[in-house]
């Protein structure tokens, strides 16, 4: 037996390791229930109000995918607003293909893909904060690049076909289900993807960069699988903002604001945890629905609330009822306990 | 025989962006900070002189005599106030300050002055050029804006490497804590840094009011420029930023020789390439 | 009379409590020599008597004045400076531009710019060239150069002998009597005992945190100072682990 085996031994001796905490198996049946009852919303309420949430959906899956690039891949991105331009011109132009929208969607997240695999290589050659600016500047291209497609409609954008055949209850339903199911994907994809081996070598690397590359981390394709997964996740909301809306307006799906949303979304809910994210949509959506009424001071309030909280809330809302209640309800850490249990960490 | 025309203009719009670009570049080497209300500011400024001059009737030269030093008194307080408080709550919380405030100043500015398009009037002298060998026109603006730039870099640069406060910056911008030993206050470090920054950023705004047309939305394409035109130069020189400067001006106005629609096109793609084949920009700053 | 008075302090370096209910007086003019094995906790106490690492508990004075809790900057000027480990230059500036910095918060005194190129005197001809371009030995000089334009009271240097070849350890350390000659105090750390025994007028030798043997060198013998560093022996152990 060697040193390390007999040292491994001991330890694992000492401790249990466990994954789940006991509220996230509660947590886990509550979470059933809330995702039966939405999914049977549009059975339950008026078309306003599944409406409104298609929004509201748009938004948690951009935070998590947002939380998921800079969270836990550490990749502060503004400029993540490429591929939700990129998905929704997808779906333009796959309508005009012939092919049905809905199903173009899930083809825009794959066209996403694609796009991001080559867009990666400059930017992964900046580093931390020009990584946030140059991701920017790479949005701005893909926005002057489709601006010059004329058959894309130019500079001021095109209308969505195809979906004009389709009974408008019908559709509202349908677009509504596929933003449930754009924002459950994007969170079960998050959990997933953390739980596994990406998970573990993403925290390592997130705690120490160096550390985990000697210890056989390919630092640069974890962040790479992230980059993608992460483009994919905002390609399919640009689609469902597209089918949403019906048409696509360049300079406001390209728009830098989105970025502005997703990093305060995301800092408002707690940075670095699968909840915060969500719990920063709802946050933000409430304030939208709340304020909007008030114009532009709307946005200056929301940006007050967004330094105030960078100031006062590091970790964010989740990080507070975390340490009020150690309440997990997607645990992607693990849960180190003395065999005497008394907990470690 | 336009081509040379174009590089010329160029040149001279590169000094501006240079300009614009200082601060930029000063807060991220001195705080680590990317201030993403930067272009905003810019576009403060240049809203500021417009409701000075035809509010109050003061000529051009008043006005920015009196805007400079007070958006470097801005910048000080701005520095103690909030951003001191961000950098110590984490690189994000910097990230996400700056990006609440450009949120924030630029609703103002639409609530204020409205989405309509502005343009601060420079009278005769903004319009007025004179002829070199028959081919090429020089504004006397684009000149005056190019010297000004060029004086404001000098002194910068004078100021950093002459003066005790300015070796602290440069001091606490390659070590903080070392800097914080041989006696570097860092909060009135950043606040000179901060102060200087705003400063240069409000001097620019000015500029760009005269030279183009501005509305409140449009600080955030500002500060794409700025932000190119310090990777393009390379971190850590002001005269690599002013290379960096010059070589997106020229190329913004020899794409707009090509076609005016490839202006912006032509600057980002320039900027990609340098991040790719030469990361480091092409003046490297001495620290690396 | 008391240049420095340390009274029970404890610093943490992370979780670790690195120095431990440390007590120790420095009067004026003397060069008192803090030794110790790797983790006794010296850098720490420089570091915290610097102000960079803040202290946990316990006090410190300077000329009678409560310093505790000052920031790095102000104990500049209250007459303390601190020579870092790993020498901790400025790589952008050039060698005189790296002394100037120590004369930001110039206190009245003998050292001058001229004043230092005349204890190293090579320093004059390369002063424009950048200090990343010296060797180990040169950047050590320029940063006891810095420190001492600041005219301190009060000179730490920290791991002096740290990665430069003895016979330049040698060469630096012959200009320690010239400082101390002019009226600053001295407290080094130092992990080349010989060498810390040979320069100076009193040694505390430090074992996880504490105190473990202190006196002058010419009234310690090797053995003891032996089993103060390394912790062995009963009357040592005991004093140093509860």
């Amino acid at each position: 037996m060697t040193i390390s085996q007999m040292l491994t031994t001991r330890a694992t001796a000492a401790v249990d390791v466990t994954r789940a905490a006991r509220s996230s198996k509660l947590s886990a049946v509550a979470l059933l229930i809330a995702v039966a009852v939405l999914t049977a919303l549009p059975f339950l309420v008026f078309s306003t109000v599944t409406d409104t949430l298609v929004n509201l959906f748009v938004l948690v899956a951009l935070a998590s995918m947002w939380n998921l690039l800079a969270g836990f891949g550490g990749l502060v991105s503004v400029g993540q607003q490429a591929y939700i331009g990129i998905g929704a011109y997808s779906v333009i132009a796959l309508a005009d293909l012939g092919v049905q929208p809905y199903l173009a969607v899930p083809l825009a997240a794959l066209t996403c893909a694609v796009f991001a695999l080559p867009t990666s290589w400059p930017a992964f050659r900046l580093r931390g904060d020009y990584f946030a600016v140059g991701t920017w500047v790479i949005a701005e291209v893909y926005r002057l690049l489709v601006v010059r497609v004329d058959s894309l409609g130019g500079g001021s954008g095109k209308g969505l076909t195809g979906l004009s055949g389709i009974d408008q209850v019908l559709r509202g339903a349908l677009t509504y289900w596929v933003a449930l199911a754009l924002a459950l994907a994007t969170i079960a994809g998050c959990y997933l993807l953390l739980r596994g081996r990406l998970g573990l070598s993403l925290m390592a690397v997130r705690d120490e960069e160096t550390a985990a590359s000697s210890a056989g981390i390919d630092v640069r394709r974890a962040k790479q699988v992230v980059y993608l997964v992460s483009a994919v996740g905002c390609g399919a909301a640009g689609g469902v903002i597209t089918v949403s809306s019906l048409s696509v307006n360049p300079d406001a799906i390209f728009s830098v604001q989105w970025s502005a949303y997703m990093i305060f979304i995301v800092v408002i809910g707690g940075i670095g945890s699968i909840e915060g994210p969500l719990i920063g949509a709802v946050v933000f959506f409430g304030l939208q629905q709340l304020l909007s009424d008030y114009g532009s001071w709307y946005l200056v309030l929301l940006g007050a609330i967004g330094i105030a909280a960078a100031l006062r809330l590091p970790r964010g809302l989740w990080g507070l009822v975390r340490d009020r209640t150690g309440l997990s309800l997607f645990p992607v850490g693990y849960f180190v306990q003395k065999r005497d249990s008394d907990v470690v960490s | 025989m336009g081509w040379l025309n174009a590089v010329v203009q160029g040149l001279l719009l590169g000094g501006l962006y240079a300009l614009f670009a200082t601060g930029l570049s000063l807060m991220f080497g001195v705080m680590r900070i990317v201030n993403l209300a930067h272009g905003d500011l810019a576009v403060v400024a240049s809203f500021l002189a417009l409701a000075l001059v035809s509010g109050t009737g003061l000529p051009l030269w008043v006005v920015l005599v009196v805007t400079v030093p007070l958006f470097a008194v801005l910048g000080y307080l701005t520095q103690r106030a909030l951003l001191q408080r961000s950098l110590s709550a984490g690189p994000l919380a910097t990230l996400l300050v700056t990006f609440g405030l450009s949120i924030v100043l630029q609703n103002v500015l639409l609530e204020i002055f409205s989405a309509d398009t502005r343009t601060l009037d420079g009278g005769s002298f903004a319009t007025g050029s004179f002829e070199l060998n028959g081919t090429i026109s020089v504004g006397y603006l684009s000149l005056t804006t190019f010297l000004l730039a060029c004086l404001a870099l000098t002194g910068i640069q004078l100021f950093l490497s002459r003066t005790g406060l300015g070796r602290m910056l440069r001091a606490s911008s390659d070590d903080r804590e070392t800097a914080n030993l041989v006696g570097a206050d860092s909060r009135h470090v950043y606040g000179i840094a901060t102060a200087i920054a705003f400063a240069t950023v409000a001097l620019a705004g000015l500029m760009f009011a005269i030279r183009s047309s501005f509305d409140p939305a449009i600080g955030p394409s500002r500060l794409i420029f700025a932000f190119e035109a310090v990777v393009i130069g390379g971190l850590g020189s002001l005269w690599g930023t002013l290379l960096g400067g010059v070589v997106l001006g020229v190329t913004q106005s020899v794409g707009a020789q090509i076609d005016p629609a490839l202006t912006l096109l032509a600057g980002h793609l320039v900027f990609l390439a340098v991040l790719a084949f030469r990361p480091q920009g092409l003046l490297a700053g001495r620290t690396t | 009379m008391t240049l420095l008075s340390i009274r029970d302090l404890t610093v943490h370096h992370g979780q670790l409590r690195a120095v431990d209910g440390l007590s120790l007086d420095l009067a004026e003019g003397e060069v008192l020599a803090i030794i110790g094995a790797n983790g006794a906790g010296k850098s720490t106490l420089l570091r915290a008597l610097a102000g960079l690492n803040p202290p946990t508990s316990g006090s410190v004075h300077l000329k009678g004045r409560d310093i505790t809790r000052f920031p790095a900057y102000m104990r500049v000027s209250e007459g303390i400076a601190l020579v870092p480990e790993g020498r901790r230059l400025f790589s952008s500036l050039t060698v005189e531009e790296n002394l100037l910095t120590g004369a930001y918060r110039r206190r009245p005194g003998p050292w001058s710019l001229a004043r230092v190129y005349e204890l190293f005197p090579w320093m004059a001809d390369r002063r424009r060239q950048r200090a990343a371009q010296l060797s180990g030995g040169e950047q050590q000089s320029v940063a006891i150069g810095r420190a001492l334009l600041s005219n301190p009271d009060l000179l730490l240097i920290d791991e002096l002998s740290l990665g430069l070849a003895p016979v330049i350890v040698g060469r630096i350390y012959q200009v320690l009597p010239d400082i101390v000659a002019t009226g600053a105090t001295a407290l080094i750390v130092e992990q080349d005992v010989s060498q810390a025994l040979r320069v100076a007028d009193r040694v505390h030798c430090l074992l996880e945190g504490r105190s473990v043997l202190h006196g002058r060198p010419q009234d310690l013998t090797a053995e003891q100072v032996e089993q103060a560093y390394f912790g062995i022996g009963a009357e040592t152990a005991g004093k140093g682990r509860d």
